[in-house]
């Protein structure tokens, strides 16, 4: 309890209620989030995690409850948790009409960061779209957009970063990219809340687990807590097959052989590695 | 804070403006009608009509022409707002630290660019059929005011659309009757020649003071009090506009 500020929660939420009308779709959330760790919200299609993540990151006012991200709160300072966080909502926000590249430099200005250009051309890097960055991202694979949109949002080093169904809509290979971004990003110390409707996401990534339904968090924990849920396994011989994905992966790679860009110099990941 | 507004405005005017130059369709497309029009009206129906005053036809007619360009131009305003809030862009921009109202402004600013390169291209045609005055560059300077003021207002109008649109057609329907007032108005034909009811909805209509204003300016006449009418309606216009404009668009982000 010596130094405060590092054990201070990322993101704190307490009593957070909202509704549409008649429809109560969030009634009562509470959960934190410790900083530099990765928090999965875990819920199905209109489970509220949307509304929960547009509340979280300014864009809506919650009816009732209070939330704080990075220390500030959501109602009272939305300036300051703006300047702290980034979103990447459910569909890839970037700007078809401009290319790759200028999208980079369009946020890093609205950002305020000297040197736009460098930044943009270090993210098109690190991203693996130097080839494609003068392209219009209205060409882009869905894929490369979300990596994209990803990039867009890591600008200017928010510390606390939300991926709305980040790999929703994605390949299998669009995925496991994703999948490594996230696990760089949380290995730099930001905090990343993201929501997904797929389980094996969930168990991959993250840290903790919490599982929206009806409005409310009704389990939080890590994955082996969760799992502790359940009576004890027993222990059963199952001939170990392949999945499809497996098959599929292996057959076209892990990370591609047909992605545009291959100039991966820098990344940490080894390209061919499954991620089982 | 004031700093920041003008920088984030410039930078997103700049996003909007490159929108343009890669699509500069919008602008064609703009200046197209308003030129058939006035092709259509100076040499099919401009023989028959009178204006009473010794003035070629398309003198009389070009004030209400440029109006129709601005009308019909301003519909891509509320087009791209439309289309920027259904994709991400608009809620990335919602949830980074940058003054909330650049983002209108850069729309806003982007649409008195692209509206004066269309009018520039009509006055352009219009030369070439053979429009001449002798306004001096005060009066020009006057008639270019009047004409960013016009356009300032009907934008604000198409933000008021674009922000409470549901579908891409109804972002830019708005417009239709914004362009069909000029001819019920002073703009093609003097207004005592139509019947009771329509000349008199046709001489308190806006569209009719501005035309004279516009008129008088360029053929170097006196405007009477048709300006100050002018001035009082597009201020009136803008100002309205404007404050529905900021509570849909309050509404709409919080």
């Amino acid at each position: 309890m010596t130094t405060g500020q590092a054990l201070e929660p990322a993101i704190r939420v307490q009593g957070i209620e909202k509704s549409f009308k008649d429809l109560h779709v969030l009634r009562g959330v509470d959960f934190t989030v410790s900083a530099g760790s990765i928090f999965a919200l875990l819920g199905s299609n209109g489970a509220g995690k949307t509304t929960l993540v547009r509340i979280l990151s300014t864009l809506l006012k919650a009816d009732a409850g209070t939330a704080t991200v990075h220390g500030f709160d959501v109602a009272a300072k939305p300036g300051d948790v703006r300047e702290s966080i980034s979103l990447t909502g459910q569909f890839a926000a970037v700007d078809e009409v401009l290319t790759g590249r200028e999208n980079l430099v369009l946020i890093a200005k609205l950002r305020h960061l000297t040197n736009p250009g460098a930044i943009a051309d270090t993210l098109l890097d690190r991203f693996a779209l130097t080839e494609a960055g003068h392209r219009k991202a209205s060409t882009y694979s869905g894929g490369m957009r979300r990596r994209l949109d990803i990039a867009m949002s890591l600008i200017g080093n928010p510390p606390v970063v939300f991926l709305d169904e980040p790999t929703t809509g994605l390949d299998p290979q669009a995925r496991i990219e994703v999948w490594q971004t996230v696990k760089q990003l949380a290995g730099q110390g930001t905090t990343v809340l993201l929501t997904t409707q797929y389980l094996d996401e969930a168990e991959k990534l993250a840290d903790r687990i919490a599982i929206l339904h009806e409005g409310r968090i009704i389990q939080n924990g890590t994955l082996s807590e969760l799992k502790q849920l359940l009576p004890p396994a027993t222990v059963e011989y199952v001939e170990k097959q392949p999945s499809l994905e497996d098959v599929f992966l292996a057959l076209v790679g892990a990370t591609g052989g047909d992605r545009t860009d291959d100039d991966r110099t820098d990344d940490p990941v080894p390209a061919r590695k499954a991620p089982r | 804070m004031t700093t920041r507004v003008l920088g984030d405005t410039g930078v997103l005017t700049g996003r909007s403006l490159r929108h343009i130059l890669r699509s500069p369709d919008t602008i064609m497309t703009t200046a197209v009608t308003p030129i058939a029009l006035m092709l259509l009206f100076v040499y099919v129906f401009g023989g028959a009509i009178n204006t009473g005053s010794g003035e070629s036809y398309v003198n009389y007619m070009l004030p209400g022409i440029l109006l129709i360009t601005i009308a019909s131009g301003v519909a891509y305003t509320a087009y791209r707002l439309f289309l920027d809030m259904q994709g991400g862009i608009f809620e990335r921009f919602q949830s980074m630290p940058i003054a909330r109202s650049s983002v209108l402004w850069a729309h806003v600013l982007t649409s008195l660019a692209a509206n004066l390169v269309a009018v520039a291209i009509v006055i352009g045609v219009a030369l070439i059929m053979g429009f001449r005055t002798g306004a001096s560059v005060a009066n020009w300077l006057a008639v270019a005011g009047i004409l960013i003021l016009f356009t300032l207002a009907l934008t604000w109008i198409a933000v008021i659309a674009g922000l409470s649109a549901k579908s891409v057609d109804g972002a830019s329907a708005f417009s239709y009757p914004l362009i069909f007032l000029p001819f019920i108005s002073s703009a093609f034909v003097p207004t005592d020649s139509m019947p009771g009811p329509v000349a008199w909805f046709a001489e308190n209509q806006p569209v009719t003071s501005i035309v004279n204003t516009i008129r008088a300016l360029l053929a170097q006449e006196p405007s009477g009090s048709d300006i100050w009418i002018a001035l009082a309606w597009l201020v009136g216009i803008l100002v309205v506009a404007y404050a529905f404009a900021i509570a849909i668009y309050r509404r709409r982000i919080s």
